[in-house]
């Protein structure tokens, strides 16, 4: 398993050889700083939600077998899988991409939430930035209710989107091809300063 | 002349056909005429009297026009065939198009030979290389799929390279094999021969597999796995062709020269690409400028593309990449300097070039068949059929297992079947083997005949068998789903998230190089290739406009009046997607669901861009020229009717003055200051006109601007055609304030302290007014 090898390796660098991985270790990777959804990337790997271990909350600090934790969802689907073990990894793919959308762990998206997502997307565009993320955010929660409700009373609310209809949106984009890195040929030099 | 001009009548069984042609026949007459009368009216001041014959009234001149006159009837041909065939509803579900199309020409070929004509010799190399190849190829590099090309180019280049010499050889190779045993007679073919007919033979062929894929809509990793490799494999042919060309002569193929054609091959498919990237530059550069012709934009990208092409043709580079280069270039910087229409215009002409360029390749490669000088060698024949086959089926599976090793989506064995079974060939060889030089090879007229033979059995064996064969085998398909807006933003996310995973990995992936080139294409290049201010718009707002503005129109052309296009089942309107703090606001309302919807399309008809409602206030609140009565708090019941009044003087106003330009100084001024996407519901205040005009500001020329003020103009008349359409504006000004109506009573003091335009806010039916609250509060007078 030369993979988890590698990723130690990375571990160590990030850490300086400690053995716990801290958020402003992230700080030192340049490339990561022109990255608009930074923070939320970081986050994803201090959020217990993402450690299979059914916690919640943040925490301050990772350990390697949490790194590769995390690391473990960005692995590709082998060759012949089963469709219900590609459903299954779908689903814990999209579900990642929820708990990083999703910050105050209530199990649901609300509007402000999706759209702090927009802005963050759209925070390197300068000035259009702020209304057209509004809109953009509302028009995918719109979106996002006409599919997944229907037909709505004009009292009922929606209040955000629940894990099952993020799935259901998502699903044309078969994410679990697409979320994946290689680990194969990791250059751990490069790197940190 | 004539005999040939009345030959053509009796091709088709269609009546209508024949009374074209004889209208053609008698137009020619009348062509006749004008000329002759022409002559005669400018008279040539000569010295001597020539003799006074009787003045021609009518006469025949054909060879005066003759060549125009043929290409157009054969274009016209071409498209009645193509009209002809989706008459019939059964045939073209079960043949595609090409085949039938070839027939045509077998029996218009058949038909010209019957008459004793000779049959012109339509399907000349220049005729096909230079006009009808390019249009067919510059559609395809201009709307080829960016994104899964770049995905999968490792896939498609193993295809095309490898693949592609692999056929060559094998079959050259197998070929010289088979015609060396005894008692073919084929001995005097010779192997470098061989080979040049197994590089001919060997390119799958862009124009057949559009044709057939067309139809069958499969999904999009094959075919653009397909279609890449018929594109790219141009290289490959080109300098296969050239190498064995020129050394069949000399009959000996040294390393030297194979080393020599490698790097060739490199200078040629790379030249190729700089070539068609230095003129897509050049287009869309030429387009930052074009702001004030608008007329003559699609020209420049036209022109462009056309003289890469020509300019790599003189080189002998591969003018296929070139173009393909030049498009996928041109695209992304073009579309968002040149207007709607332009964009329309390109799209739609490209469209036709490219169909009419098939349409009439295949045919000629009818008549190609009927008239051009045949040697049939059964075995040579057949062996090269089965040949190619086998080649095709080897390679594929060869080049997948290989490849299978470096891709993360592997290609099952159903897709490897497809990739194999879509090698079609096509014209492009035929045409090769046209050029070929009868001194050379004496043994050309078997090649033409064995190319043809394969051609036939791809296009109609493959090409009829492979779209029950999808459905057999159950291949995914295309999806037709609309890119939905969160896919979008989803998709988005996914690249900066992984991107940034890698960062954290330390590993220079595919995604990170991506980035690289994204963030390099925004700062510089983007800045110099895009007019004005829309070099600064990202992907998911240039998106967001276009869906928007889709959706406008989609609207728009529906009727406005009657229920909802499928496009958009907004059976939830925004206020049903509010936090949960707001109870009261919807428990009060007791709406009909249907209002909500006419206020929905109302809305969606007056604005180019979604946004919040706010935003609106904020536009019109600015300037001063729209004194906004109705923050003064008036009561709602004033305010409904009021509206309702003014709404439809002004809805008729505008519609009949045509967008007063007079009013936009200041609307122009406001537009550009304020934020480019406003919004606006027909709620609007009585500043309706010259706001509409405000609210279609997004950053695109005034073109645009007219554009939707003549669908504003359009959704407004469909409207007016309803014939309640009154009390459906009246029922339509009541949710919005009856929203507020509603709790009016109660709500008013506290609404009129909360901010000073309550009507309005309401009605806009955001959520969450505390947040425009505090936006509002700078903007409110």
């Amino acid at each position: 398993f030369e993979q988890i090898g590698i990723l130690h390796k990375r571990f160590k660098q990030l850490s300086h050889n400690e053995d716990k991985l801290r958020r402003d270790d992230f700080n030192t990777i340049p490339d990561l700083a022109c990255n608009p959804i930074r923070n939320q990337i970081i986050e994803a790997f201090f959020d217990k939600r993402n450690f299979h271990q059914n916690g919640e909350g943040t925490v301050q600090e990772i350990g390697f077998e949490e790194f590769l934790v995390v690391m473990s969802h960005f692995r590709p689907p082998a060759l012949n899988m089963t469709e219900e073990q590609r459903e299954n990894i779908r689903r814990e793919k999209l579900r990642f991409l929820f708990n990083m959308h999703d910050t105050d762990n209530d199990g649901t998206i609300t509007l402000e939430e999706y759209r702090h997502v927009v802005e963050e997307l759209l925070s390197r565009s300068g000035a259009l930035g702020k209304e057209t993320a509004k809109g953009i955010a509302d028009a995918a929660m719109l979106e996002v209710a006409s599919i997944s409700m229907g037909h709505m009373e004009p009292d009922e609310f929606y209040e955000g989107i629940t894990f099952e209809h993020f799935l259901k949106i998502l699903k044309d984009i078969e994410i679990e091809t697409r979320m994946n890195i290689r680990f194969l040929n990791l250059d751990t030099t490069t790197l940190c300063k | 002349m004539l005999v040939g001009a009345t030959s053509h009548s009796p091709t088709g069984s269609r009546g209508f056909m024949e009374r074209g042609f004889l209208l053609l026949v008698v137009l020619m007459f009348l062509e006749g005429t004008v000329f002759p009368l022409g002559a005669a009216s400018s008279p040539d001041i000569n010295n001597y009297t020539f003799p006074k014959k009787a003045f021609p009234v009518l006469s025949l001149d054909y060879g005066h026009i003759q060549m125009p006159f043929e290409i157009s009837l054969w274009v016209l041909l071409a498209s009645l065939m193509k009209l002809g065939f989706h008459l019939i509803p059964r045939l073209s579900g079960i043949v595609p198009e090409s085949c039938l199309l070839i027939v045509v020409g077998l029996l218009v070929g058949g038909l010209i030979k019957l008459a004793g004509e000779e049959v012109p010799p339509v399907l000349d190399s220049k005729l096909f290389f230079l006009c009808l190849l390019p249009p067919i190829i510059l559609d395809a590099g201009y709307f080829l799929p960016i994104r899964p090309f770049m995905e999968n180019i490792g896939t498609i280049l193993m295809f095309a390279v490898i693949g592609t010499l692999w056929n060559a050889f094998f079959v050259g190779g197998l070929l010289f094999a088979v015609c060396q045993i005894e008692g073919t007679h084929l001995s005097q073919v010779e192997l470098l021969p061989c080979l040049l007919f197994g590089s001919i033979i060997s390119a799958v062929d862009p124009v057949a597999v559009l044709a057939v894929f067309e139809e069958i809509h499969i999904n999009e990793l094959l075919h653009i796995l397909v279609f890449g490799e018929s594109l790219l494999n141009d290289a490959v042919t080109v300098v296969l062709y050239h190498l064995f060309e020129e050394y069949s002569g000399a009959g000996e193929v040294t390393l030297m020269d194979a080393f020599l054609g490698v790097i060739c091959f490199l200078i040629v498919s790379l030249g190729g690409v700089a070539v068609g990237a230095i003129y897509g530059i050049l287009a869309a550069f030429t387009s930052r400028f074009t702001s004030h012709t608008r007329v003559i934009e699609p020209l420049f990208v036209f022109v462009y593309s056309y003289m890469a092409y020509l300019s790599a043709e003189m080189f002998h580079l591969s003018g296929i990449m070139a173009l393909i280069a030049c498009g996928a270039v041109t695209r992304p910087y073009v579309e968002a300097n040149i207007s709607h229409k332009s964009h329309t215009t390109i799209k739609y002409f490209l469209k036709m070039w490219s169909s009419v360029s098939e349409t009439l390749i295949f045919i000629f490669l009818g008549v190609a068949t009927v008239a051009g000088p045949h040697a049939w060698n059964w075995t040579f024949v057949s062996v090269t059929v089965i040949l190619c086959l086998v080649s095709r089926v080897i390679g594929v599976v060869g080049l997948t297992f290989i490849i299978n090793k470096f891709r993360i989506v592997k290609l099952t064995t159903k897709d490897q079947f497809i990739v194999a079974y879509g090698g079609l060939r096509g014209a492009i060889a035929f045409s090769l083997g046209y050029l070929l030089d009868k001194d050379h090879f004496p043994m050309r007229t078997m090649f033409l005949t064995a190319i043809i033979t394969e051609i036939f059995f791809t296009v109609f064996v493959q090409g009829m068998t492979i779209k029950p064969l999808v459905d057999l085998l159950a291949v995914k398909k295309k999806q037709e789903a609309k890119r939905s807006i969160n896919e979008e933003i989803h998709t988005q996310f996914l690249d900066h998230l992984l991107t940034g995973i890698e960062d954290i990995c330390g590993h220079y992936g595919h995604h990170h190089w991506k980035d690289k080139l994204n963030r390099f294409n925004k700062k510089y290049i983007k800045k110099c290739l895009i007019a004005g201010e829309r070099y600064k718009e990202p992907q998911l707002i240039a998106f967001y406009h276009k869906m928007e503005f889709k959706q406008a129109i989609e609207l728009v052309e529906s009727g406005g009046g009657v229920k909802m296009p499928a496009a958009m089942p907004l059976q939830v309107s925004m206020q049903n997607i509010q936090p949960k703090k707001q109870p009261p606001m919807a428990a009060d309302r007791a709406l009909p669901q249907f209002t909500k919807n006419r206020e929905e399309e109302i809305r969606k008809i007056l604005r180019s861009n979604l946004q919040k409602t706010r935003q609106r206030l904020r536009s019109y609140n600015r300037h001063t020229l729209v004194a906004d009565p109705y923050e003064d708090g008036w009561s709602e019941y004033m305010l409904k009717k009021q509206r309702m009044i003014e709404l439809e003087k002004k809805v008729s106003n505008y519609l009949t003055v045509p967008a007063a330009p007079s009013d936009s100084p200041t609307m122009r001024r406001a537009r550009l200051a304020s934020d480019p996407n406003a919004f606006y519901t027909i709620k609007a205040p009585p500043g309706n006109v010259p706001t509409i005009q405000v609210e279609l500001a997004s950053p695109q020329s005034p073109d645009s601007v007219n554009l939707v003020d003549e669908f504003s103009k359009k959704g407004g008349s469909s409207q007016k055609n309803t014939d309640d359409r009154k009390e459906e504006q009246g029922r339509m000004m009541k949710p919005p304030s009856a929203g507020k109506g509603g709790k009016g009573e109660e709500e008013e003091e506290e609404e009129e302290g909360e901010n000073k335009n309550p009507g309005l806010l309401r009605c806009l039916s955001d959520p969450g007014p505390s947040n425009e609250d505090e936006e509002d509060e700078p903007f409110l007078p």
